[in-house]
C-alpha cells in the first residue's frame, strides 16, 4: 500500500517523471526491435552531454541546485528523433539544446522548447541532421499513443490543454484537407499514424515552460503551430513541419503573454518553497 | 570468428574503386525476378528531379498509356527518351547478391585465414498549343521518340476522366476520385502513348523508358492512380540518385532488408526463388518500404555489375556532374523496394534525403564445407560445428522465406538425426 502511494507520489509530483520513463521505454524498443538508426553509443553521448552542459551552465549562472529531470527528458527527446552519422554532431546538438534553455530567454521564461531548437537549428546549420519522422511501425505507435494519453490521466497535467488544443486543430486540418481534395479518410488517418507527431504532441509541444500562460493563450498557440505544420507540409512540401513551425511560434509567446498574461507555471508543487527566483527553474 | 575478422579486415582495405571482393561473387537478383514490376529512377538535387520511369509492358504497344500526374507544366526540351539498358544496368548494380566460400581443411589451416581477392567478372562498365474541353486544358503535345505526349491540366475531375476516355484512355472505375484530388493539388497531367509509326520507324520492339525533368519542392512520388485498377499488388522498384546520401520515405517506414546471413549452400541455383520468397515473406508482414541498396557510386564490393559511367549517370538525370568529370563521382545510389495496394499504402510516398551516406547492400553468403577426410581434431570439431552451422543455416532460411524446414533439410541433405547432438543418457541407453 505504501509503495503504490509512494509510485502516486513520485507520478504526480512532476510530470516530467512519468515522461522520462515512457520515452525511455520507448527508446529501448527503438533501440532493439524497431532498428532505429541509432547506437547505444549515441544514446549515452546525447545524454552525458545534455547532462554534462546542464550542470557547467548552472554553475556558470550561479544556481545552486542541479535537477537532472530537464536535461534527461530533452536528451531521450534528441534520441528518438535526432538522426546524424556524426558523434560530435550528436554531442554539438545536445549541448545546444541545454544551452538554448539559458540563452534565449525573456522575463524568466526560456523561449524555445530546448529539444526542438536544438533539431532545427541543426537542421539549419548543416546538411548532416534529420529526423525520421517514419521509421516507428504501428505496434510502437500505438503503444506510445496508449502510454501518452495514460500520460494524461496520471498527471493530470496542467497543460494538457495545449496539447488536446493541437491534436484538435491538427487532425481538423488533415482531415478538413482530405475532406476537400475528395481523399478517402485513409490518408488523414495514416498522416496521423506518426510517431514523432505524437511525441511532439505530448511532451514537446505541452512543456509547460516554454508555453503561454493563460488557457486562451495557449489554445491560440496550438492553432498556430497546427496551422504553420499544415502551411509547411502542404505547402511548402518539406517534411518536419511540426519543428518547424513550433520553433517559428515560439517567437511569439512572449508577445501573447503580454496580450493575455496569467500566472507562471512551475513544474513540482512540492519544490514550490525553495524556488524563490526564476533562475532555477531551468 | 577468423571468418569475420578476415571480412572486416578486407573491407578496410579494399580500395575506393575497388574491382575486389570478399567471397565469390555468385548471383544477383534483379527487378526482372517480379511480376508487373515497376521501376523509377530520381535523379534529384536542390529541387531538381529527373524522374525515369519503365516497366515490364508486355503487351500490345497499342494499348500501353500512362497518366502521370506531375508538378510543374513539361516543355518538350524537359522529355527525354532514355534507353532500357541503362535501368538495367543501375538494377544489376543495385541487386540483392550472393557471395560464396570455402572452409578450408581445417588440419592445415594458416596462421591468418586468406581472403580472396580477384577482379570481377567482366562488366562493361514549344509551343503549347492550347486546346480546351470538358474543363481540360491541352497544355501542349508532342510526339518524341516512339511516344505521343499530351501536357493536361484541369478544373474537374469527372472532365479529365471523360477526355481520356473520349481520347481512347481507358481509364479504370474509380480514377475519377484520384484524378480530382490531384487537379485540386493543381497537378498536370503527363499522358503518354505509343504512335505505332513512329515506334516501327524507330525499330524498337519495346518500350523505352521516358524521362521527365521538372524543379518543384515535391520529392514524391504518385503512386494512388496505380492502386485504382489493383489486380493485385504492384511490384514498385525506386532507384535514387542523390548527392549527399541515402534516401527515405517520410510517410511509411523504410526498413533495410535482412542481409549478411549465411544460407545454405543449394541456394546457389535458386537464388532468385529465395530472394522473391524473401521478399514476400517481409512484405506482407508491414506496411513498410524495403533499402535493399544505399551506396557510393564511385564503387562496390562484391560488385554485382560496375558502378555507372559519368554518361549513363548523365543520362539518368544526374546534372550535378558534368561530362568530363574524371574525380570521384559525387553520386549515392538508394533502391527501394515496395509492393503496394491501396490498404496498406493509401498515401503518395513523400521521400527526403538524409545526411547519411553509409553503405548497405542485400548481401547473402554461402559457405562450402570442406569435405576432406583427414581424422585430426581439429577436424573432428570442424564436423561437429558443421552439423550445428548448417542446421542454422536451414533454420534462418524457413524463418526468412516460410519454406518448409523438413523440405530445406531434404535438399541440403542432412537428417534431424545427425543435426541433433544427442544428450548424453541418449548416448548411453542408445535412443
Amino acid at each position: 500500500m505504501q509503495v503504490k502511494s509512494l509510485f502516486s507520489q513520485i507520478w504526480q509530483s512532476d510530470p516530467r517523471h512519468y515522461q522520462i520513463l515512457i520515452q525511455s521505454c520507448l527508446l529501448v524498443y527503438g533501440l532493439f526491435w524497431l532498428d532505429f538508426e541509432i547506437e547505444l553509443l549515441g544514446v549515452l553521448t546525447i545524454i552525458s552531454t545534455a547532462l554534462l552542459t546542464q550542470f557547467f551552465c548552472l554553475r556558470f549562472f550561479k544556481v545552486p541546485r542541479f535537477d537532472f529531470r530537464s536535461p534527461l527528458a530533452s536528451a531521450l527527446s534528441l534520441c528518438l528523433l535526432l538522426r546524424t552519422n556524426i558523434l560530435l554532431l550528436m554531442s554539438l546538438t545536445a549541448a545546444i539544446t541545454i544551452l538554448s534553455k539559458f540563452i534565449f530567454r525573456w522575463k524568466n521564461k526560456h523561449i524555445f522548447n530546448p529539444s526542438c531548437f536544438g533539431l532545427v537549428a541543426m537542421m539549419l546549420l548543416t546538411g548532416q541532421v534529420w529526423v525520421s519522422p517514419g521509421q516507428w511501425g504501428s505496434v510502437a505507435y500505438f503503444c506510445f499513443l496508449l502510454a501518452c494519453l495514460g500520460g494524461l490521466v496520471i498527471n493530470r497535467a496542467a497543460r494538457s490543454d495545449v496539447t488536446l488544443a493541437f491534436m484538435f486543430f491538427y487532425t481538423a486540418i488533415l482531415f478538413g484537407r482530405a475532406l476537400w481534395l475528395g481523399d478517402p479518410l485513409t490518408i488523414p488517418l495514416h498522416q496521423l499514424e506518426n510517431g514523432a507527431l505524437l511525441l511532439f504532441t505530448f511532451f514537446m509541444i505541452s512543456d509547460p515552460k516554454t508555453t503561454p500562460d493563460s488557457r486562451a493563450g495557449r489554445i491560440l498557440f496550438a492553432f498556430m503551430i497546427a496551422c504553420g505544420a499544415g502551411f509547411v507540409y502542404f505547402w511548402l512540401y518539406r517534411t518536419n513541419g511540426v519543428f518547424w513551425s513550433l520553433a517559428f511560434f515560439a517567437l511569439f509567446v512572449p508577445l501573447i503573454d503580454w496580450l493575455l498574461p496569467s500566472e507562471r507555471y512551475q513544474w513540482s508543487k512540492i519544490n514550490l518553497g525553495v524556488l524563490n527566483n526564476g533562475v532555477n527553474e531551468k | 570468428m577468423t571468418y569475420r575478422i578476415s571480412i572486416l579486415i578486407a573491407v578496410l582495405f579494399s580500395a575506393p574503386i575497388a574491382h575486389s571482393f570478399c567471397g565469390f561473387y555468385v548471383a544477383k537478383a534483379g527487378a526482372k525476378l517480379f511480376n508487373k514490376a515497376s521501376q523509377v529512377v530520381i535523379a534529384r538535387h536542390d529541387d531538381k528531379t529527373v524522374m525515369t520511369m519503365a516497366n515490364d509492358f508486355k503487351g500490345d504497344p497499342k494499348e500501353f498509356a500512362v497518366v502521370i500526374p506531375v508538378p510543374t507544366f513539361i516543355n518538350e526540351g524537359q522529355i527525354h527518351i532514355g534507353d532500357k539498358k541503362i535501368i538495367d544496368h543501375l538494377d544489376a548494380y543495385t541487386a540483392p547478391r550472393l557471395v560464396e566460400y570455402f572452409d578450408e581443411n581445417p588440419c592445415h589451416r594458416l596462421m591468418e585465414d586468406s581472403i580472396r581477392f580477384f577482379a570481377s567478372p567482366r562488366y562493361e562498365m514549344e509551343k503549347a498549343r492550347r486546346k480546351e474541353s470538358h474543363g481540360v486544358t491541352v497544355e501542349a503535345e508532342y510526339t518524341i521518340g516512339e511516344y505521343d505526349i499530351v501536357i493536361l491540366s484541369a478544373t474537374e475531375s469527372q472532365g479529365l476522366e471523360f477526355w481520356l476516355k473520349e481520347n481512347g484512355y481507358s481509364i479504370p472505375n474509380g480514377a475519377a476520385r484520384v484524378l480530382g484530388s490531384y487537379i485540386k493539388q493543381k497537378m498536370r497531367f503527363f499522358v503518354a502513348k505509343v504512335n505505332l509509326k513512329e515506334q516501327s520507324k524507330l525499330g524498337y520492339n519495346y518500350l523505352r523508358p521516358i524521362s521527365v525533368a521538372y524543379e518543384s519542392s515535391k520529392f514524391m512520388l504518385p503512386i494512388r492512380l496505380g492502386t485504382v485498377n489493383a489486380q493485385g499488388a504492384q511490384e514498385l522498384f525506386i532507384y535514387a540518385l542523390t548527392q549527399r546520401g541515402r534516401v527515405e520515405t517520410t510517410n511509411y517506414r523504410t526498413i533495410k532488408l535482412p542481409t549478411g546471413m549465411d544460407l545454405p549452400v543449394y541456394i546457389k541455383n535458386e537464388f532468385g526463388k529465395f530472394y522473391r520468397a524473401l521478399f514476400d515473406q517481409q512484405a506482407e508482414r508491414m506496411k513498410t518500404v524495403f533499402l535493399e541498396y544505399a551506396w557510393n557510386m564511385n564503387w562496390c564490393d562484391p560488385c554485382a555489375a560496375a558502378p555507372l559511367s559519368v554518361k549513363e549517370l548523365r543520362e539518368l538525370g544526374v546534372f550535378w556532374i558534368s561530362e568530363n568529370n574524371r574525380q570521384a563521382k559525387e553520386v549515392f545510389v538508394t533502391r527501394l523496394h515496395l509492393r503496394y495496394t491501396a490498404d496498406k499504402f493509401p498515401e503518395d510516398l513523400v521521400f527526403q534525403e538524409t545526411g547519411d551516406s553509409s553503405n548497405f547492400q542485400g548481401r547473402y553468403v554461402l559457405r562450402h564445407p570442406w569435405t576432406g577426410t583427414d581424422n585430426c581434431s581439429a577436424a573432428r570439431e570442424y564436423r561437429r560445428n558443421l552439423k550445428k552451422r548448417q542446421e542454422e543455416e536451414a533454420e534462418r532460411l524457413a524463418s526468412l522465406t516460410g519454406w518448409d524446414i523438413n523440405q530445406i533439410r531434404d535438399q541440403m541433405g542432412i537428417t534431424w538425426v545427425n543435426i541433433e547432438e544427442k544428450t548424453w543418457w541418449q548416448r548411453i541407453w542408445g535412443q
